[in-house]
């Protein structure tokens, strides 16, 4: 059988999905499954520098394809999650240098060593996403709780069934449960109303995630983030966990209800 | 490759170059390869190939079938080199990595094609007798770029999202959410109505007339029928 095929996606871009793919892949990692991270955005590789491992890329997934290296010397391994590789992009050439047959091809290699192959999608419609959703047996759909982005997720989705794929699991991610609650913003179930798709997992919006991917220590890692808390959360479900999606509003409701009974 | 020879298959480090001769027919090459794979298929089988057709110009359905005959083999088509920029733009829009082999390429009338709405099946009709019939019935939510043409009525079972389109010549009936654009009577009969079991479209219009949804915040979900009266398209209670 070999490794699992998920590839994640948005149709929108900066919706998250490299941090979405770096989070859950690290998760993964340590819950003892053998991951690697694969990065189909050529000409705008990030999922190297998200995780880390920028400085440490010596041939890519176009070197691969191309022939100037084999599989092999291109996987980087991850010194702190030994269970956790990546094939990079390549920044200089854009979406044609590949294929999707190329990658049938490539992940065909990969499925025999891993437990998971996870795979970054760029933005778009074009034949970047096509190179992405080709090898995929599952795909994740992340979006952000606004129209525009719902939008192109649906879009995705349609599209996903025209290549008879199976209709995929939504990440919503960067959620503000007080925008909310005030209707500022949508909520999953106007999302959901719209997609009419699983959700794997509710990611809420959390001032740890920028700073955790600027220095290259998936936010997953830190335990008092409740986004990354979300991420090892959707990692558990995808290993087929029964867990509970958060309550975001706990922790103030919590405090609310300790400051009550000290005021009596 | 031998000027006499029309297929010449090479195994390098990368799988198989398979090149093509340029000029003879291009049904007696397929034929000779198909041939000769099948003479040692257990062999070839798994092998990424190169296909170098030269300068011959071979159109998109051509190379399909190629690609089709090297997959029933179990081997997969990867790059395809070409003088030619129709076999390049071919390739291009099958989604195969393009190698040109003439830079003089891009001089040629025709400039390769981008990935390109062609294999984009968003925009055709998900079924062929769609077209020219009494109408069409849509068992499936139509969700954003789809879009349905229909010269007859149209009937869908499920939801019209935003960012989907439906033109119908005829009537449209939604069993459903409709929130995309519906253009009903769209060759100019105005008789016809539009229904849905939640009316909320972004835009509908029917024959020449165009109405946007109003913004209300706190609609009542009911069952509602458009039609054109006195020149204006209103909408009443589906009863």
């Amino acid at each position: 059988m070999g490794a699992r095929v998920v590839t994640v996606t948005s149709g929108k871009g900066g919706v998250g999905k490299t941090t979405t793919t770096a989070n859950i892949s690290v998760a993964l990692s340590r819950l003892n499954q053998r991951v690697v991270m694969l990065d189909a955005d050529i000409g705008l590789r990030n999922l190297d520098v998200v995780t880390g491992l920028e400085n440490r890329i010596v041939y890519d997934i176009v070197d691969v394809v191309e022939g100037r290296c084999n599989l092999r010397q291109a996987l980087i391994k991850h010194k702190q999650f030994p269970s956790l590789y990546l094939i990079p992009a390549a920044q200089t050439r854009d979406k044609t240098a590949i294929s999707p047959a190329d990658m049938l091809d490539i992940v065909a290699k990969l499925k025999p060593e891993f437990d998971f192959v996870i795979i970054d999608s760029p933005a778009g419609i074009e034949r970047g996403f096509r190179n992405a959703i080709a090898p995929a047996d599952e795909v994740l759909i992340v979006t952000n709780p606004e129209v525009s982005a719902v939008r192109d997720a649906d879009r995705i989705i349609g599209l996903l069934e025209a290549e008879n794929k199976q209709p995929g699991k939504l990440v919503i991610n960067r959620l503000k449960p007080d925008m909310v609650k005030k209707g500022e913003m949508l909520s999953a179930d106007d999302i959901t109303d719209i997609l009419a798709l699983d959700i794997i997992g509710i990611v809420p919006e959390d001032e740890f995630v920028i700073p955790a991917s600027n220095s290259g220590v998936p936010v997953t890692l830190n335990e008092d983030s409740k986004a990354g808390l979300a991420f090892q959360n959707i990692a558990r479900r995808l290993l087929g966990e029964n867990v509970p999606l958060m309550d975001l509003e706990q922790q103030p409701g919590f405090f609310r209800r300790l400051v009550k009974l000290f005021n009596g | 490759m031998n000027e006499r020879e029309q297929v010449s298959i090479k195994g390098t480090k990368e799988g198989l170059l398979i090149a093509l001769s340029p000029s003879e027919e291009w049904l007696g090459i397929t034929q000779e390869l198909a041939d000769k794979l099948d003479q040692q298929s257990t062999f070839f089988s798994g092998a990424k190939v190169t296909i170098d057709v030269g300068a011959r110009p071979v159109p998109k359905y051509e190379l399909s079938s190629l690609k089709a005959l090297l997959e029933r083999r179990g081997m997969l088509l990867s790059l395809v080199r070409s003088e030619s920029a129709t076999t390049l733009a071919s390739a291009n829009s099958l989604d195969l990595r393009t190698f040109s082999t003439d830079n003089s390429h891009l001089e040629d009338t025709q400039i390769p094609q981008r990935d390109r709405n062609e294999d984009d099946r968003g925009d055709k009709p998900i079924d062929s007798e769609e077209m020219g019939t009494q109408g069409v019935m849509v068992k499936r939510t139509l969700r954003s770029g789809r879009t349905v043409h229909s010269r007859g009525h149209v009937v869908v079972f499920g939801d019209v999202n935003p960012g989907a389109k439906i033109i119908a010549a005829g009537d449209v009936v939604v069993w459903g959410k409709l929130r995309g654009m519906v253009h009903a009577g769209a060759e100019g009969d105005d008789s016809v109505i539009v229904c849905a079991l939640d009316m909320n479209p972004n835009q509908l219009r029917i024959a020449d007339h165009i109405v946007t949804s109003p913004a209300e915040h706190h609609r009542q979900v009911t069952p509602e029928v458009a039609f054109v009266r006195d020149g204006q398209i209103v909408v009443e209670a589906w009863t």
